[in-house]
């Protein structure tokens, strides 16, 4: 059967690491490509770049890091980050990614979406979703609501609802991250993550809370995710992927043990 | 030299780069005469059935690669590389290139495994099980996954095509083999070091040729 996905984010600026990754001997890595090569060697199942650089006319140093991961490693990965038409789309899945997602565009033009899974098919394309708790109302049945810029504006669109129109639009699948959870470490947010896992026939990748292993354990059954994101937990060392991967595995979750 | 087909069907640079990685030449091409010079054939592919047909018909590679399978020279189908070698493809209604008797189906609705209905695509890492030996196969543990991402699946006809299966909620055929071809529904070159292996392993067969 189909294995869980263990998926580390690593966040880039400029073509740099925004936080340098511990390793082994407390060896600090800031190039992205190396970083990828250390959790390709740990196991991991594929790998998620955001791009944070700010000004636009520098992207194209995060092409540059594309093409040298794809070169380096063999698994599958996304970038996601500043896409924002078909063109930047093109020019990252032609450097080698799989996979693009896009975010606050798809907020801003839902028809990127369409428009994406047509000219490079649905799997290309997954749809990232910045998710807030919010009051059940007649705007937001779900009780969660979609928020862009880093949790710092609401859009007013239902987090579910949302979920749904991405899928019919044409979306491969969906990283739903929690901007509660998000960087606490204290667990995923498993009732968001189950209610549109079950609601959706896409894939999810959950997303935001990871801070041990248990974590993971508890959104790939009770949250019902198929893959779940990592970053801080494995970044500083806490874990590895090969710890966790291990756990999981005891805990007969099945991941991908061989690599 | 190994010549990797260059058909509109999305992205084969990952094709490529496994290529290089594990150190073989080889040319992408969509020309016949260059194709003539070739030993192996690589025919991958990521997209839509009835798309790829339309290309490799312009191309006239459909007819070429019937020529080629007689050749007795290796052919390696992957992902929508492997589901066009059959004879029809429920994706777009396509009439395919019939190298292999049979067609590709697409995954019901409501596969289940235990009491959960699975998501399609099927996207993610799963194991193959083996009926056989096979050379493109040797060195490559069972208990190896690989990158599948696909929401057809190939059928093919007759039985002893089946070389690998794989279980989502149902039983299907993820790796085809008769004489000189072996197609895959996985992706090896998206599959670790056992993908890297399968095409190293690719590489070195002869196929049918003495």
């Amino acid at each position: 059967m189909l294995s869980k996905r263990i998926i580390p984010c690593l966040d880039v600026r400029d073509g740099k690491l925004t936080k340098g990754i511990k390793f082994k001997g407390n060896v600090d890595i800031g190039d992205p490509v190396e970083a990828a090569r250390e959790y390709y060697e740990q196991g991991a199942d594929e790998i998620v770049f955001y791009d944070i650089t700010a000004s636009s006319d520098r992207r194209d140093i995060m092409i540059d890091v594309v093409r040298r991961v794809a070169e380096t490693i063999f698994i599958p990965f996304s970038v996601g980050g500043g896409i924002r038409n078909l063109e930047d789309m093109r020019r990252v899945i032609l450097a080698g990614a799989e996979k693009v997602s896009v975010n606050s565009a798809a907020v801003d033009d839902p028809k990127i979406i369409s428009q994406g899974a047509k000219a490079f098919g649905s799997q290309c394309i997954v749809l990232g979703m910045d998710v807030k708790k919010v009051e059940v109302s007649g705007k937001t049945p779900s009780g969660y609501e979609i928020v862009i810029h880093g949790g710092r504006i609401f859009t007013g669109i239902d987090a579910l609802w949302w979920a749904k129109e991405a899928e019919n639009l044409g979306a491969g699948e969906i990283c739903l991250n929690s901007i509660d959870a998000d960087g606490m470490q204290t667990g995923y947010e498993l009732n968001l993550t189950k209610m549109v896992s079950e609601n959706v026939h896409i894939p999810v990748i959950a997303s935001g809370g990871a801070g041990k292993p248990e974590h993971l354990a508890q959104v790939l059954t009770d949250g019902k995710a198929d893959a779940a994101l990592i970053a801080s937990m494995v970044h500083y060392r806490t874990y590895t992927i090969t710890e966790i991967k291990q756990y999981l595995n005891e805990k007969q979750i099945k991941t991908r043990m061989l690599w | 030299m190994i010549a990797i087909i260059n058909y509109n069907a999305g992205n084969i640079t990952s094709v490529a780069r496994a290529l290089q990685n594990i150190g073989q030449d080889f040319v992408i091409t969509d020309d016949i005469t260059k194709l003539e010079t070739a030993s192996h054939v690589i025919f991958p592919g990521v997209g839509a059935a009835g798309e790829a047909m339309a290309y490799l018909r312009e191309k006239k590679l459909d007819a070429w690669l019937k020529k080629y399978i007689k050749t007795g020279q290796p052919l390696l189908g992957i992902c929508l590389g492997t589901q066009i070698i059959l004879d029809y493809s429920e994706e777009n209604k396509t009439e395919c290139i019939g190298l292999i008797a049979g067609s590709t189906k697409r995954f019901p609705d409501k596969l289940t495994s235990a009491g959960q209905v699975l998501k399609i695509p099927h996207m993610g890492w799963n194991s193959v099980k083996l009926q056989r030996n096979h050379p493109v196969f040797k060195n490559v543990s069972p208990d190896a996954e690989f990158y599948f991402v696909h929401s057809y699946y190939p059928a093919p006809s007759d039985d002893a095509a089946f070389l690998g299966t794989t279980d989502y909620g149902m039983i299907f055929c993820s790796v085809l083999a008769k004489d000189n071809l072996v197609a895959m529904q996985f992706h090896p070159e998206k599959s670790g070091r056992p993908g890297l292996q399968i095409l190293k392993n690719f590489c070195a067969w002869r196929g049918n040729v003495k």
